[in-house]
């Protein structure tokens, strides 16, 4: 149906597709699967559309084809459900559904009753019981992803590809969807599911290929295989960053957390963490992972006290008990946040590089309620020098410097405030190699001065790479802890990787 | 010694440094033209209209430009901070309004309570500080439903706009207040070492502002939390205070402008300050200050300010009808924006 040969894309010089080959089959349900960054999304956007410049190419029915938009692939018959949900709150279902290819009358005015007629139909094929004129804000995530799928119906779609459908959906609307899936499969239509969640796959999927590093590592049949010998084609790579030696002269405990859990902000019944419970030593790295959706960041904001009205449990810095109201609490308790987004949340990218690190300490700055200017160039100058900051000087705007550089002013910033617990949130994310390794020197060397430091990666070569221990993080609940010495890239996969029961 | 060798790529990264540092001629020479878009701007205006009309490089002109842009100095300096912090204060005429009438009405007429056979009068200083109480409360409370029950900044000043005005046609009755005496008018019309005194207050405000902006820990915040909300927040900045500060402040500014419409008319007007807040936008945008917040300074508000005060002098010199002059006015506003998107984009 759908064949991809030699397929390689490339961001910037990054590899991030490296000869590809996937083949999709009518009538059945190809499960892709593979690690964090493994090139699943990459893959996904090449054959919608979404990305027109790629080597390689798509044959579809046999032919060559190379989509300039996800416009032009819809209308050949391949659709995508992407992870977050396309989908306009205030609009109708039938007005989501027809959404630019809207039926017109002779008049020129829209064909609203024919339009809810195809509609009513579309809903009533995938047995979804409520009214064409629902708006989308009423439906739960698990119909609106229905929504999506009756939207691919309607260009009479051959190849619907579904993104982590299951990600946001209750067991239930899973069990709704696995149906609609199985109706689709005897349709003769070919799906691409896209999934974290292995067991899902042993019960949908007919076929897999597993992605690793942007190559493709192996495809097959679904029947005969396990879950531990799938995990193992997942991460089956060599370790090319040396594996920490844990350094074992631990040491009293400077950070215990106690049952924190967290509220859905929405869905109040809902936990997004569920008693988490573990503790940092003073000089210790403790390396947190899980997957996409597992809580990670939500676990490093509650530390930081951002949802003071949604949390729940205790927190203890050297046994001194904090009550969080706001970021700033946190910071006098002696906490540093370096947060995953640094342009979002990081950095006032406008802002030249010594404001930026000065902007947490302006207070120690003044003299007489006025900011000596001596002051903050001694310390932004100390810290540019230390942590090795390429800028011309400190009155270049933090824009115009290079990713890992801006996350070095981040981290220059946190530890103007001398932290005693550092929160490092995805600290490496898109930035190069030997950027990379100076900041994890520079982690190293923070640990050995005593901090105690929390690393949230989602990449595992990092965490083994950094941490003294390790702990696992699934759907907001902590399913191992894990000595450096015994962390290996299967037991954490394995401990990350969530049951649907 | 040997010398140190270079990669390809450190002699390009050093060469881009180095290009970073010590830009050529033609790149300094542009960055200044920027920098000083407004000056230069300001300085064709006034040879173009000094060439026209003979009146306009007097001295007397020159105060009279200087008294009149007074107002919307204070005004656009209150709504330079706002705006930094990506907000907007559209109720600062309105407070203006109200806080003159208070000043003019405490002045004249006290506070009178017949049930409680009580009368309480003011001095001049009471009436002032009174009427900037009443500017700074005003603000505040702008701030306090922005930050409190999240308004936009807009709908929030907006709703101030017409409550404030509302509150100016209680007090007056609808009637100006008239009649305020030698000592307060001298707010307004005074001289004070050869400079009028408007011109004295204004300027002061201004020194303040700039120095507020550029060396205390609050202008920092203001620039920080318009550049970048979330990551001041994430900095442990208190952006809620910030922000009622800010609004405050705007309210306080609008009430010191009122005082000197008031005392320059010798006559508190209900409709004072009508549609004032666009002028000082006007000012703040001219002055190149990003409305989007973060970008901008108290300098080029004011130089926005003076180049609105011109123009209006001039065109009033050169006998332009008042209905063009609100035209080009407007044009000058879109120009001076599409400069600086041009700028922006160039950069």
């Amino acid at each position: 149906m759908l064949v991809a040969e030699n397929i390689t894309k490339k961001f910037s010089g990054v590899v991030a597709l490296d000869n590809v080959y996937l083949e999709i089959q009518a009538g059945k349900v190809s499960a892709l699967i593979g690690e964090n960054g493994a090139g699943k999304s990459t893959l996904m956007k090449i054959l919608s559309g979404v990305y027109p410049d790629y080597e390689g190419r798509i044959l579809y029915k046999g032919q060559v084809v190379n989509f300039a938009n996800p416009r032009e692939a819809q209308q050949c018959g391949i659709a995508i459900i992407h992870q977050e949900l396309n989908l306009i709150p205030y609009l109708s279902i039938t007005e989501n559904i027809f959404l630019g290819r809207e039926i017109i009358t002779a008049w020129g005015t829209l064909n609203q009753k024919e339009m809810r007629r195809k509609t009513q139909a579309l809903l009533d094929k995938l047995k979804l019981a409520v009214d064409p004129d629902t708006l989308i804000y009423e439906l739960k995530v698990g119909q609106q992803q229905v929504v999506e799928i009756a939207k691919a119906l309607l260009y009479e779609s051959e190849v619907i590809i579904m993104d982590e459908p299951t990600s946001a959906i209750s067991d239930s609307e899973v069990q709704v969807l696995f149906e609609i899936i199985a109706d689709l499969k005897r349709e003769n239509k070919a799906i691409v599911y896209v999934s974290h969640k292995l067991d899902e796959l042993f019960r949908i999927a007919d076929c897999f290929v597993v992605l690793r590093d942007g190559k493709t590592i192996e495809a097959g049949e679904m029947a005969g295989m396990s879950q531990d010998q799938l995990i193992q084609k997942m991460v089956g790579r060599e370790i090319t960053i040396k594996q920490k030696e844990s350094s074992g002269n631990c040491r009293e405990d400077l950070l215990i957390v106690e049952n924190v859990c967290l509220q859905h902000p929405v869905r109040r019944s809902e936990n997004l963490l569920k008693n988490i419970s573990f503790t940092l030593g003073c000089g210790e790295i403790v390396g947190l992972f899980g997957l996409m959706g597992a809580g990670r960041t939500e676990l490093l904001e509650t530390l930081f006290g951002l949802h003071p009205r949604l949390a729940s449990g205790h927190i203890y810095i050297s046994g001194q008990k904090l009550n969080l109201k706001c970021p700033a609490d946190a910071i006098k308790a002696g906490m540093a946040l370096v947060p995953e987004d640094r342009k979002k949340d990081g950095l006032v990218l406008g802002l030249d590089v010594q404001t930026n690190i000065c902007l947490t300490t302006l207070p120690d700055l003044e003299e007489l309620g006025f900011l000596n200017n001596t002051k903050e160039l001694t310390l932004s100058d100390k810290y540019i020098r230390e942590l090795q900051i390429k800028t011309p000087s400190g009155k270049q705007a933090a824009q115009n410097l290079s990713g890992g550089n801006q996350q070095k002013i981040v981290l220059a910033k946190w530890l103007a405030t001398k932290p005693r617990v550092l929160l490092l949130d995805e600290p490496t994310r898109g930035i190069d190699i030997n950027a990379k390794n100076e900041i994890y020197k520079l982690v190293m060397q923070l640990a050995r001065a005593g901090l105690g430091i929390l690393v949230v990666s989602s990449e595992l070569p990092e965490i083994l790479a950094l941490s003294d221990r390790v702990l696992v993080l699934a759907e907001g609940c902590l399913t191992a802890e894990i000595p450096a010495n015994e962390a290996t890239e299967d037991n954490i996969l394995k401990a990350a990787i969530p049951k649907t029961v | 010694m040997s010398p140190k060798v270079y990669t390809p790529e450190e002699k390009a990264e050093t060469k881009a440094l180095v290009e970073k540092n010590n830009p050529s001629l033609r790149q300094r020479y542009g960055r200044h033209l920027v920098r000083f878009q407004s000056l230069i701007a300001l300085f064709i205006l006034c040879v173009l209209i000094g060439s026209l009309s003979d009146k306009f490089f007097t001295v007397a002109n020159g105060w009279n430009v200087m008294r009149q842009i007074s107002v919307n100095i204070c005004l656009s300096v209150g709504m330079t901070l706002v705006v930094l912090t990506a907000g907007i204060d559209l109720s600062v005429g309105s407070i203006l309004a109200l806080c003159g009438a208070i000043t003019a009405g405490l002045l004249k007429f006290g506070v009178e309570l017949p049930s409680q056979n009580l009368f309480i009068g003011f001095t001049l200083l009471g009436a002032v500080l009174a009427g900037l109480l009443t500017g700074t409360l005003l603000g505040t409370f702008n701030g306090w439903t922005i930050t409190r029950f999240k308004v936009p900044p807009f709908v929030a000043t907006l709703a101030m706009l017409t409550i404030a005005r509302g509150f100016t046609m209680l007090y007056t009755q609808g009637f100006p207040i008239s009649g305020l005496g030698q000592n307060f008018s001298y707010l307004g019309t005074g001289w004070f070492l050869g400079i009028p005194v408007p011109v004295w207050i204004s300027g002061i405000i201004v020194l303040l502002a700039v120095f507020v902006t550029n060396k205390t820990r609050l202008g920092r915040y203001i620039y920080a939390i318009g550049g970048n909300e979330s990551a001041a927040r994430l900095s442990g900045i208190n952006i809620n205070k910030v922000k009622i500060t800010v609004y405050a402040m705007a309210g306080a500014l609008a009430a010191i402008g009122g005082i000197i419409v008031t005392s320059r008319l010798d006559s508190a007007q209900p409709n004072a300050g009508l549609s004032y807040e666009l002028d000082s936008i006007a000012a703040v945008v001219i002055g190149g200050t990003s409305l989007s917040g973060g970008r901008g300074s108290i300098w080029g508000t004011v130089q926005g300010a003076i180049i609105i005060g011109v123009l209006n002098n001039g065109l009033v010199l050169l006998n332009v009808s008042p209905f063009w002059q609100q035209v080009v006015k407007g044009l000058v506003i879109l120009l001076a924006v599409i400069i600086d998107k041009a700028n922006s984009k160039a950069e």
